[in-house]
């Protein structure tokens, strides 16, 4: 079962130019909820400090107070731990490259020690069934590597590799915008059954995908959270004549 | 509002002017040519080697040590086994370094200190073969008291690393930033992501940057000259002077006997093939432990 | 920002308000020729409809294409939704103009009667209403919109009234039964134009607001989770 996050005014940087400003929401769990917003609104910088991705970058900071259901993100725990905990899907998908497609799903488990062969075969199988892979690969999944699959077929594996070492929050960013819209439509199916064990932060650029896909959409706009409500008020009658320029393509 | 863009059709539709056509062949002539000129020297050598040096080549050859002087027959069976003895030594030296000091480039020294870094060892690349040798000679032979496999082994990991340093750097910047961040999303540690994720994804670049430095000090010569010094007998001791081919084909060249001139001749054409051998089975056994779809 | 689109947008605007035009001065046309007894008058109207029938087809064309390609949302969805309804109500309207005519024709063969009924005054209203609801369109004011919803009251209550007092007449002067007949068909069909008048200025309602005020409900009824006032 997933958990909800709440976020309490966060705040980030890139050196000295300030990214977000005080971001407070929450996604509720077994939810997705969308973010969507302008190019440079700030809404990959969000998602990547929820589970401190954003640290990754040099000279990069973060303030404020993000829990995802019990767990404290940046108070007490290292990084390192709090990625576990968190599954992230990217926006190009991004296979090991030199490893099977087994070795990738087993990836986030064998590299932070996790060496039970008979348990790694049960969780590759069950992640790749979760993620709709399984027919496609079952048969070539010590064979084959991760990158000589299609897009779709990578970004699925991308997702299965992010489900293995089962998160309760899975973190998506704009993970269909390098796909054909046949991909797009299969991983938008999986995201709408994964909501069940999951909670998921979608971020999107194409809102009939928002609309789609997530019950709660939260609009950014220059690094502020203009709005965040139920989609479908977000999309028929919006409270902020900036949310309702953007969707309906005013600008942006 | 966007301007209406109209397309010039008698520019699409021009044909192709002769003097174009006429560059374009006179460059691809150009590129051939330039193909052929860098392929010609390196199959006279070649060639050349195996004409003077293939009738010398007799298992005599290949088993036995030098022979005194003025008696004919002999071998370099020992300077072979030297080199590769003195080769290993330095590997195992100047590869872990060498791929290390690459790493830290890479990953951690996209700053001054790694400018710095950066700078001394293309500094070190261009030094002399002949320097790396007195410098080697002053800190391990002085020190030791003797000639040694153990100073040759250090004067060619001094030459290996900077090339081996730089190369794998490269290697791990080609790698894309995707790929860390893959590792990091799933909470893998920064040490971990490096040795386990990036460098074995830059694995094959990294084989090549030590294949071109192991070729590279294979057949230098100076550097040995004041550090293993060579030897007629056979040794494996890594505290002793040891044979080394390059250095036995320089001894030989410049002596005032025909017998060891072919000899010489020999030696070369062994060298060479030893090396193009060793480059090749490396990467044979690499790519055999490749997956299929990946290069 | 898209072009294509808010030149479509505008292109349906003006449509609906061509159409508008139509059916409010075939309104006015079918209840002066019922007044003055003008045959003329009664065969403009009845020859008008056609131009409306085709208007409406254009309207829900342009409307469907726009929904299908540009995949409106928000205020421009709510913006399409509302003209396709008010198209549809602009079309009855005319509808009933033709039936007012059909029954001034009638009228007109009949010796003239004095009725003690005030369909003039009636007709104003109604032409008021139309005229305002339409107005509200043009501006996108709710206020204007909710003036027509409340004129609605007043019309119903003057139907009712000629209802009774020409069923009185017919039982007291049967000889003018038939006019009065016409008379209170004439009245029901203004009536009818006053209610699609309210369905316009309902739709345009939740054009602007994006609140659902039919039939009566209050937006701060729990029926209605999305009412905000926004503009």
């Amino acid at each position: 079962m997933g958990v909800g996050i709440k976020v309490e005014k966060l705040n980030a940087w890139f050196g000295k130019t300030q990214a977000l400003y005080d971001i407070t929401m929450e996604a509720p769990a077994n939810h997705a909820t969308a973010i969507i917003g302008p190019s440079g609104c700030g809404k990959s910088t969000f998602v990547r400090c929820l589970n401190r991705m954003h640290e990754t970058v040099p000279d990069a900071r973060a303030t404020g107070r993000v829990r995802i259901g019990e767990l404290d993100v940046y108070n007490g725990t290292a990084a390192v731990q709090i990625r576990r905990r968190i599954g992230m899907v990217f926006q190009k998908p991004n296979p090991f490259p030199t490893m099977s497609i087994y070795d990738n799903v087993a990836a986030g488990l064998k590299l932070n020690g996790f060496h039970d062969h008979a348990r790694l075969d049960e969780i590759v199988e069950r992640s790749l069934k979760l993620s709709a892979l399984w027919d496609e690969v079952k048969d070539s999944l010590r064979k084959k590597s991760g990158a000589s699959l299609s897009g779709g077929q990578q970004q699925r594996l991308c997702i299965a590799r992010a489900l293995a070492v089962q998160p309760q929050v899975l973190l998506m960013d704009e993970p269909c915008s390098a796909l054909d819209p046949i991909s797009t439509g299969k991983i938008e199916e999986l995201i709408f059954q994964l909501k069940e064990k999951f909670t998921i932060v979608i971020v999107t650029h194409n809102m009939q995908q928002a609309s789609r896909v997530a019950e709660f959409t939260g609009f950014f706009l220059l690094g502020k959270l203009i709005e965040l409500d139920k989609t479908e008020k977000i999309f028929t009658t919006p409270s902020d004549k900036r949310t309702e320029d953007y969707i309906t393509g005013r600008f942006g | 509002m966007p301007e209406t863009v109209t397309a010039t059709s008698d520019f699409a539709a021009a044909p192709i002017s002769l003097w174009r056509r006429g560059m374009n062949f006179f460059a691809t002539l150009a590129a051939a040519a330039a193909v052929v000129l860098v392929l010609l020297p390196l199959g006279a050598v070649f060639g050349y080697l195996v004409y003077k040096g293939i009738g010398s080549i007799n298992w005599a050859f290949l088993t036995q040590t030098p022979k005194p002087v003025g008696e004919a027959g002999g071998g370099m069976a020992n300077a072979i086994a030297g080199s590769a003895w003195i080769l290993l030594i330095a590997s195992s030296m100047g590869v872990p370094i060498g791929i290390g000091a690459g790493i830290y480039l890479a990953e951690y020294g996209r700053n001054q200190f790694g400018n710095v870094i950066r700078f001394t060892a293309d500094v070190l690349n261009g030094v002399p073969s002949i320097v790396v040798g007195i410098v080697a000679y002053a800190i391990v032979v002085l020190s030791q008291g003797h000639f040694s496999a153990l100073a040759g082994g250090v004067a060619l990991a001094i030459m290996m690393i900077p090339t081996i340093a730089r190369t794998t750097e490269e290697m791990l910047l080609l790698v894309p930033n995707t790929v860390r961040e893959a590792a990091y999303g799933l909470g893998v540690s920064r040490w971990r992501t490096t040795l386990s994720i990036t460098l074995r994804t830059a694995t094959s670049g990294v084989i090549t940057g030590v294949m071109l430095a192991f070729a590279r000090v294979a057949g230098e010569t100076a550097p040995l000259l004041f550090t293993a010094f060579g030897n007629q007998y056979w040794n494996w001791k890594i505290n002793q002077p040891t044979a080394a081919l390059s250095l036995q084909i320089f001894t030989y060249a410049i002596s005032p006997f025909d017998e060891w001139h072919r000899q010489a001749w020999a030696g070369a054409l062994i060298l060479i093939v030893l090396i193009v051998f060793a480059v090749s089975a490396v990467r044979i056994v690499a790519s055999r432990g490749m997956l299929k779809g990946t290069n | 920002m898209r072009t294509r689109f808010q030149q479509g947008l505008d292109d349906l605007r003006a449509r609906l308000l061509r159409m508008g035009g139509l059916a409010e001065q075939a309104v006015d046309r079918a209840c002066q020729a019922y007044i003055d007894r003008d045959l003329a008058r009664c065969h403009m109207v009845l020859e008008g409809e056609f131009e409306i029938n085709v208007a409406e087809r254009e309207i829900d064309e342009l409307a469907f294409d726009l929904l299908a390609l540009q995949q409106p949302i928000a205020v421009d969805l709510r913006f399409i939704l509302a003209v396709t309804k008010i198209n549809s109500d602009l079309e009855r309207v005319g509808d009933q103009a033709v039936n007012i005519a059909e029954r001034a024709m009638d009228l007109v063969e009949l010796p003239k009667a004095d009725l003690p009924v005030d369909i003039p005054r009636m007709a104003a209203a109604v032409s008021a209403m139309v005229r305002r609801a339409l107005e509200s369109f043009i501006e996108g004011k709710a206020e204007l919109a909710q003036a027509v919803l409340e004129m609605d009251n007043v019309v119903d209550r003057m139907k009712d009234e000629a209802f009774i007092t020409l069923v009185k007449t017919m039982n007291e002067r049967p000889e003018v039964t038939r006019q009065a007949l016409d008379a209170l068909l004439v009245a029901r069909n203004l009536e009818r134009v006053a209610d699609h008048a309210t369905n316009i200025a309902e739709d345009v309602i939740f054009w602007v607001r994006g609140a659902d005020v039919r039939h009566n409900v209050a937006p701060e009824s729990p029926l209605h989770q999305r009412s905000t006032d926004t503009h």
